[in-house]
């Protein structure tokens, strides 16, 4: 019974979230200098009055804000998330579209990053203060400080244009389309590395400082004494008392990336041509096509209010502490 | 080990791991099959060439759509959908005899009916060009299957230069008459009577054009395929260029810093051919309604400052020629006999002290701010030299940065001191120059119109003039004196006419064959 209520109030809790942000959202799009009939106007070559004043009667945008607004929560609470301005399209078919390139590229960066961190971090925590940790923290601190864009470029430069070993940008060969299920896979995981490899260093980065900081925190800790006094083999020790506990900011970390990784993945996807939701955001900020912007950060919103449900479940499996509490 | 090797490295690995069953799939050169890959950028918004005249949208609905006419170098008519049209002695009425076996992509016939529909309905209630053009007939009549006439309420010089194909697209009656044209299903799939026809639109990626197996003329068209891959990123489109994974970019694709490095490679072959339709003039545009920029002096002392081989030299990379006036040199009724302003710090400080305007403390005289306009590294650097050029006379600029969305805004509604500006000429002063110097087109809220509020009852009165007369002799005798008039007056800085550099595969010839360029249909375009 206590569970149910809980549930309900976890999920009635999310729904006003969502239209909150939707409200914040549009007051906040709109509040931005710039009108889309103008950019549109100016896209076309178009100088003349009648153009701009059939744009904005079109779209509704000479309707006063408040209607505006409540004509865009209706469409929400009906899950329409409108027309594009600038694309005429429904702004669901554009993102459904971009949708399966961003997951890819993103839940790509975000495994990469979560396992090369952990392990590097772990390696450098259990061997403090030995080369090996040196050489790790090092790297770590040269991935944080190196801008997303230009190890792109340099990435692009040595295994594109030097090496010809991966392709420099795309999602894809052009033909893929001909090609057998396999060979497509494969010619998009080739496309895949290099942005999913600049993607995730920086999170590696920080996955593999904290992994180390965490775990040399932890092996300090009673517990941990107890357990090597207990007679038990190291591994034992590392896997049932130090992995586990050194884990919980690590996952805490990881869920709040996954909103991150969304919003760095604008430069990536503009540097590597990733057909993906990035690309398909500064689109739509430089055209003000508001239904397709407010489209984006509503499902970018909602995938983040999952992920944090995802990692507060994680952390109860992982911490019985937060269980009971 | 390059690219293929590496793959089938990877290939061999994946046959262990049940990756094997791959074929020859990964085959990156288009060229092998006869097709062409081109850079678009950016990604346009839709192929309907009648309702978005967008660059990228030109450029590839250039291949899909036609119009009755297209334009040689020196901007004389050539034969499309008409095959030939005569013009009456007292310049009203145009007659267009069509071709007779040209076909939509859907197999349906093309008549005179189309062209009556497009430029008398369809058009002008969907394009804003087209309306400025088509508003000028008092009819368009079919006179046969095959002819069209186009009768003017008065004469309109230029009128032939208005079928240029992203001008006056023709668009298929059988598919949008009866339909709300902006939301009409048609709109999902482009159907014209071009060499090509849309085969796919992976969005965020690439677009495919095919051949249209119909088109009209014996042979053509002689590529076996198009793609135009979006490369958003300025550094990856140089990338595809010099790796060959395109083999074609135009307009603004390339920053100008990349282009002689890319054109030194003996793959690609540099042209700056193919833009006299449009040739576009770049000016420093001061806001004419504040002070002191509605001081003549002090607009000529911001003249001296600027040195247009500098920009010519350091920021066009030699892909511009300096600018004399409003006409570039490349457009009709050109006339380069005008004041010439040197580049002198002492005639424009001489002409600051003369308007009272004497250097303070820290050596300024002025503070004035400078709309930085937000179209890339080009413009960035523009503004930078400007403000550099403008403190050798002791005027302090301040740059404002926005985006596209804010700059459209500020400028049309007339919140700036001053911006950078470059305006396409469309073969002829009526068509493209004028419009930025008459009174009557100083509209707030409108982009490219008189946005700098220059009015002068003279220069009206010239060019409303010299648009109607029928002699090119006459023409050039009244754009002459408007020219001079506006160049000791400086309504704005002209800079620079842009050349515009299309690289492309070394191996493809035929490709520019006209003064519209990479907006042209390529029906000839073949690989040597």
């Amino acid at each position: 019974m206590l569970l149910a209520r809980r549930l309900l109030e976890r999920v009635a809790g999310i729904v006003l979230a969502i239209l909150v942000i939707a409200t914040i959202n549009f007051v906040l799009v709109r509040a931005a200098p710039g009108d889309p009939a103008l950019v549109m106007a100016g896209q076309s070559g178009a100088t003349d009055e009648k153009f701009i004043a059939q744009v904005r009667e079109e779209y509704g945008l000479d309707k006063p804000f408040a209607v505006q607004l409540l004509t865009y929560l209706g469409k929400v609470a009906t899950l329409d998330l409108g027309y594009s301005y600038r694309q005429r399209r429904p702004v669901s078919d554009l993102i459904l579209e971009r949708l399966g390139p961003t997951l890819l590229l993103t839940m790509s960066a975000f495994f990469i990053s979560l396992i090369g961190g952990v392990v590097f971090g772990a390696l450098a925590g259990l061997n403090h203060g030995k080369w090996s940790d040196l050489a790790i923290s090092l790297v770590s601190l040269l991935l944080y400080a190196t801008p997303v864009f230009w190890l792109g470029l340099m990435l692009v430069l040595v295994f594109a244009i030097q090496l010809e070993w991966l392709p420099a940008f795309g999602y894809s060969d052009m033909r893929a389309g001909t090609f057998g299920p396999f060979a497509y896979a494969w010619d998009v995981a080739t496309h895949l590395i290099l942005p999913a490899v600049t993607l995730s260093a920086i999170y590696m980065a920080v996955y593999a400082r904290l992994m180390r900081s965490s775990l040399i925190e932890v092996a300090a800790e009673d517990h941990v004494k107890t357990a090597r006094a207990k007679g038990l083999t190291e591994s034992a020790i590392l896997r049932g008392h130090m992995l586990r506990n050194a884990a919980v900011p690590v996952i805490t970390f990881a869920g709040l990336q996954v909103g991150a990784l969304i919003g760095g993945a604008v430069v990536v996807e503009t540097v590597f041509s990733w057909p993906g939701l990035g690309r398909l955001t500064f689109d739509s900020v430089t055209t003000r096509d508001y239904p397709v912007l407010l489209g984006l950060f509503l499902v970018m919103s909602m995938l983040v209010i999952l992920v944090n449900l995802l990692t507060d479940l994680i952390h109860r499996l992982v911490d019985p502490r937060v269980a009971v509490s | 080990m390059n690219r293929r090797e590496f793959n089938k490295m990877l290939l061999a690995g994946g046959a262990v791991s049940g990756l094997g069953l791959m074929g020859d799939g990964l085959a990156y050169a288009q060229t092998e099959t006869g097709g062409l890959t081109a850079i678009i950028q950016p990604e346009p918004p839709t192929l309907i060439l009648a309702m978005n005249q967008q660059i990228p949208v030109g450029t590839i609905g250039g291949k899909i759509y036609e119009s009755l006419l297209s334009y040689d170098f020196d901007l004389s008519p050539k034969p499309q959908l008409a095959e030939s049209w005569t013009v009456s002695e007292d310049g009203l009425t145009y007659t267009f005899e069509l071709v007779k076996n040209a076909t939509w992509h859907d197999g349906t016939p093309f008549t005179a009916a189309d062209v009556v529909f497009s430029c008398a309905v369809m058009l002008p209630e969907v394009h804003p060009r087209a309306r400025g053009n088509f508003d000028r007939c008092e009819s368009i009549t079919a006179t046969g299957d095959y002819t069209v006439e186009f009768k003017l309420k008065e004469p309109f010089a230029p009128f032939l230069l208005a079928f240029e194909t992203s001008s006056a697209p023709i668009m298929p009656k059988h598919l949008y008459e009866g339909t709300d044209f902006r939301n009409a299903p048609a709109n999902d799939t482009p159907v014209g009577t071009g060499p090509f026809k849309l085969a796919e639109w992976a969005r965020g990626s690439h677009i495919r054009l095919e051949p249209h197996s119909g088109y009209y003329r014996e042979g053509q068209p002689r590529l076996s395929e198009i793609y135009y891959r979006v490369i958003p990123d300025a550094a990856s489109r140089a990338v595809a260029m010099e790796t060959g994974e395109a083999q074609l970019s135009q307009f603004g694709d390339i920053e100008t810093f990349d282009v002689q490095r890319l054109a030194a490679l003996p793959t690609l072959e540099l042209t700056t051919k193919g833009y006299e339709f449009f040739s576009p003039v770049l000016w420093y545009e001061p806001n004419l309604r504040r002070e002191p920029f509605n001081d003549v002096r002090f607009r000529q002392a911001m003249r001296h400052l600027l040195d247009p081989n500098f920009i010519v030299e350091r920021i066009m990379f030699g892909l511009a020629e300096p600018a004399t006036g409003p006409v570039a040199s490349t457009t009709k009724f050109y006339d380069g006999d005008v004041t010439r302003y040197e580049h002198s710090v002492e005639k424009a400080t001489a002409l600051l002290d003369e308007m009272g305007l004497t250097p303070g403390a820290n050596g300024n005289r002025i503070t004035i701010r400078h709309l930085v306009v937000p179209f890339g590294e080009m413009w960035t650097r523009l503004a930078e030299y400007f403000r550099q050029a403008m403190a050798q006379g002791g005027i302090e600029v301040i740059l404002d940065s926005s985006d596209v969305g804010g700059f459209a805004e500020t400028v049309s509604n007339w919140n700036y001191d001053t911006t950078c500006n470059m305006l396409y000429q469309f073969g002829d002063p009526a068509l493209g120059v004028a419009r930025s110097y008459i009174s009557s087109n100083i509209r707030k809220g409108v982009m490219f119109t008189n946005t700098e509020g220059y009015e002068n009852a003279e220069v009206d009165r010239l060019f409303a003039e010299a648009a109607v007369q029928t002699t090119d002799a006459k023409r050039q005798e009244l754009y002459s004196q408007v020219q001079k008039i506006l160049v000791d007056e400086l309504p704005v800085l002209w800079m620079t006419e842009q050349k515009f550099p299309t690289l492309h595969d070394t191996r493809i010839v035929d490709l520019i064959v006209g003064a519209t360029g990479v907006n042209g249909n390529f029906a000839d375009a073949h690989y040597a």
